[in-house]
């Protein structure tokens, strides 16, 4: 706090905004490694990303069978495309890709202003 | 000896887990009695008030201890907010910070002996996890309307792939609000096992009991990093599932 120029001084207030917001954190490839923590923190989100979407997966296909009655096929064919699902997060997560759906990675600002522009 | 152990004691190392009606209401033929688990949620909701509103009084130029404290967490969270959202989710700030702040004072106190951790059932943290879902989607319907359902459909794709990659982006988005909260509930979960487990050899090893008491104490220190790096990961997912809602992809 006391390295700060002096407050009092409005004129380069501006300049100083400027400083501040340079200075302000990127989303970079270590802040995720953070998040992501140590070597068991992500062995563990790996293997809860990969299960939950089994859960899901399997959960639909039982729901179905018991609704339309066409037991054991709807628990296969969901048994399959939930393993592809928990793969899918799997690669999403460990890819740079981060948790959300989609293929784009969510690295810099000028990417976020790109994807903006293309939805106007 | 086994009697007690049988009531859960203290002897198990999943006692810690129990929960006690401490008023019992019942509505309805419902359960909704106020159990410890409630008592340490508002005790959380109490203390993170508290902790804001007192450190925030003053509101001084140069902040004292406490202020600084309330500020730092305050920036980190809008720090967190910013660089994962953008300005225009600004209006659900207030609640990731409350969701974040809620997880962070539920698991520290979780922490203190004879407390409880009411993040430890799955059916907390899934009810925080469906809350964040069901939000994220409503917001993406309330933008983009039925456009919304281009989410689900992998940019670049043959059209002749859809039948498959649709059903497999719908799973990877149902099962968000489940690896959500297990990955909460089974973290803090273990954790708190483990040190009741690693504890119980303390008293039993005589003074070769040392030992695991050195490795209990580091492990709470670890349990405190967990504490708040759950609570963190927490926050930053409801960012980004937030950001993906409001910008699609």
């Amino acid at each position: 706090m006391s390295d700060e120029p002096d407050p009092s001084s409005q004129d380069d207030f501006d300049a100083r905004l400027r400083a501040a917001q340079a200075k302000r954190p990127k989303r970079t490839e270590k802040s995720d490694r953070y998040a992501r923590g140590g070597g068991l923190a992500l062995a563990f989100r790996i293997g809860v990303e990969l299960v939950s979407a089994l859960i899901v997966g399997v959960g639909i296909g039982i729901l179905l069978d018991r609704w339309l009655g066409t037991t054991p096929w709807m628990l296969l064919l969901f048994f399959v495309l939930g393993s592809a699902a928990g793969i899918l997060n799997v690669f999403r997560a460990m890819g740079g890709y981060g948790y959300g759906a989609g293929y784009r990675r969510p690295d810099n600002e000028g990417d976020r202003a790109g994807r903006d522009r293309r939805h106007d | 000896m086994a009697e007690t152990a049988g009531h859960g004691g203290g002897h198990s190392p999943l006692a810690q887990f129990e929960i006690h009606q401490i008023v019992p209401i019942k509505i309805g033929g419902v359960d909704v009695s106020f159990t410890n688990s409630s008592l340490l949620m508002v005790i959380a909701v109490a203390l993170a008030t508290l902790f804001l509103m007192l450190g925030m009084r003053r509101g001084a130029l140069v902040p004292g201890r406490w202020q600084s404290a309330a500020e730092v967490t305050y920036e980190f969270v809008a720090g967190l907010f910013r660089e994962t959202v953008g300005q225009e989710g600004r209006r659900f700030f207030p609640f990731v910070f409350t969701l974040f702040l809620f997880i962070l004072f539920g698991n520290m106190l979780g922490l203190m002996p004879y407390s409880f951790t009411f993040t430890s059932h799955i059916i907390v943290t899934f009810a925080l996890a469906a809350v964040v879902f069901v939000g994220v989607t409503i917001v993406g319907f309330a933008k983009h309307g039925l456009r919304f359902f281009t989410f689900f459909v992998p940019p670049g794709a043959p059209i002749l792939m859809w039948p498959l990659l649709i059903p497999i982006e719908v799973i990877s988005y149902l099962s968000r609000p489940i690896s959500l909260s297990v990955r909460l509930f089974a973290n803090i979960l273990a954790g708190h096992t483990l040190l009741k487990v690693i504890a119980g050899f303390v008293a039993v090893l005589g003074v070769a009991g040392v030992l695991p008491l050195a490795v209990v104490v580091a492990l709470t220190g670890l349990e405190m990093l967990i504490a708040f790096l759950q609570a963190y990961v927490f926050a930053i997912l409801t960012c980004l599932y937030l950001n993906d809602a409001l910008h699609l992809h």
